[in-house]
């Protein structure tokens, strides 16, 4: 399939959803439970996107989970998301050079 | 006072600077999944967001059907329908319908986060100035990401397919130690996916992260509905 069409069918999909209810919606919503499945989905999501692909992202399971254990405790410390993204990097290469 | 443009430009240089380290991992995955450095370019141009750009290249790489791509970007990206309600809400009476048209393309996390934040009325020349910068940044980042992969050594470029996911972790974790909450439904989320991808390596990618995320949101809201001022909060 063209990759074109992909991205158009990505980029659509994403404009609307900002899109509508930015241009249309008027009043809030009011039901508990749908909005307390709001409330989670983005850490769901950003969750089940992160595990287990994390441990296949450097192509090497072991320098992953390095990167992934020092990613884990900084940002458990709230260090800034630059600091915890690189030191994840840094970690996986250096781990990467004595494997 | 600034002007509005200006202020917004000033507002959007951090987010800027976050985005390109971010976008640069992207780039970098982008062109390791296959594509090509402008097909990367213009999928960050025309999304603007993280998460549903690292799903959507999965699914182009794997050959994933359409239906599956407008699925996961749907439920990936929900959240912005969520932050534009929120927005609307804010607008000066100057933002009428075309300039919420355009505005609407830069409603992104970190931008939401930030206009949120403004004490008045937001206009449409605030937005714009703070979208432009952001939005530069992200791209760029994606270029040089996308052009960095064929000049760095592969040993240094495989280690930065970390990077993005040190962001995700990077938003979770905080959020996770300061709410059992949170905590539950990440925790069950994660669990699911490795699930899936463990025992059910047939279902799709894009499909177990869709399961995977409602299902563990569901339990979330059912086992800790949560109160209107934490859903108020911007949470990532």
């Amino acid at each position: 399939m063209s990759i074109a069409i992909y991205i158009l069918v990505m980029a659509g999909v994403t404009y609307l959803i900002r899109m509508l209810p930015f241009a249309l919606f008027r009043r809030k919503i009011k039901s508990r439970f749908f909005k307390s499945v709001l409330y989670y989905i983005p850490f769901a999501v950003l969750s089940a996107m992160t595990f287990p692909s994390i441990f296949y992202a450097t192509g090497n399971t072991v320098t992953a989970v390095i990167g992934t254990v020092v990613a884990v405790i900084l940002a458990y410390f709230k260090l800034p998301l630059i600091v915890v993204s690189v030191a994840a990097c840094a970690a996986a290469f250096v781990a990467g050079l004595f494997l | 006072m600034r002007k509005p443009f200006s202020r917004g430009m000033l507002h959007g240089l951090p987010i800027a600077l976050g985005y390109f380290s971010v976008s640069f991992g992207f780039g970098i995955v982008a062109v390791q999944s296959g594509l090509k450095a402008l097909e990367a370019v213009i999928i960050s141009l025309t999304n603007l967001t993280s998460a549903g750009q690292a799903m959507g290249v999965a699914i182009i790489a794997a050959g994933g059907s359409l239906i599956e791509m407008a699925a996961t970007q749907l439920v990936i990206n929900m959240r912005y329908a969520l932050m534009a309600i929120s927005l609307s809400q804010k607008l000066d009476k100057s933002f009428t319908t075309p300039h919420r048209l355009l505005a609407a393309y830069g409603i992104t996390d970190e931008i939401f986060a930030v206009a949120a934040a403004q004490d008045c009325k937001l206009v449409p020349a605030y937005m714009y100035g703070m979208i432009s910068v952001a939005a530069a940044g992200w791209v760029g980042g994606t270029l040089a990401g996308a052009v960095a992969n064929t000049l760095l050594p592969v040993s240094l470029t495989s280690a930065m397919g970390i990077m993005l996911y040190g962001m995700f972790i990077a938003i979770i974790v905080p959020s996770a130690r300061e709410s059992h909450k949170i905590f539950s439904a990440i925790v069950i989320a994660a669990m699911l996916s490795c699930a899936f991808k463990l025992w059910l390596p047939s279902v799709s990618v894009g499909f177990a992260i869709i399961i995977s995320a409602v299902v563990a949101s569901v339990i979330g809201a059912m086992l800790f509905p949560v109160d209107s001022e934490e859903t108020e909060e911007e949470t990532e």
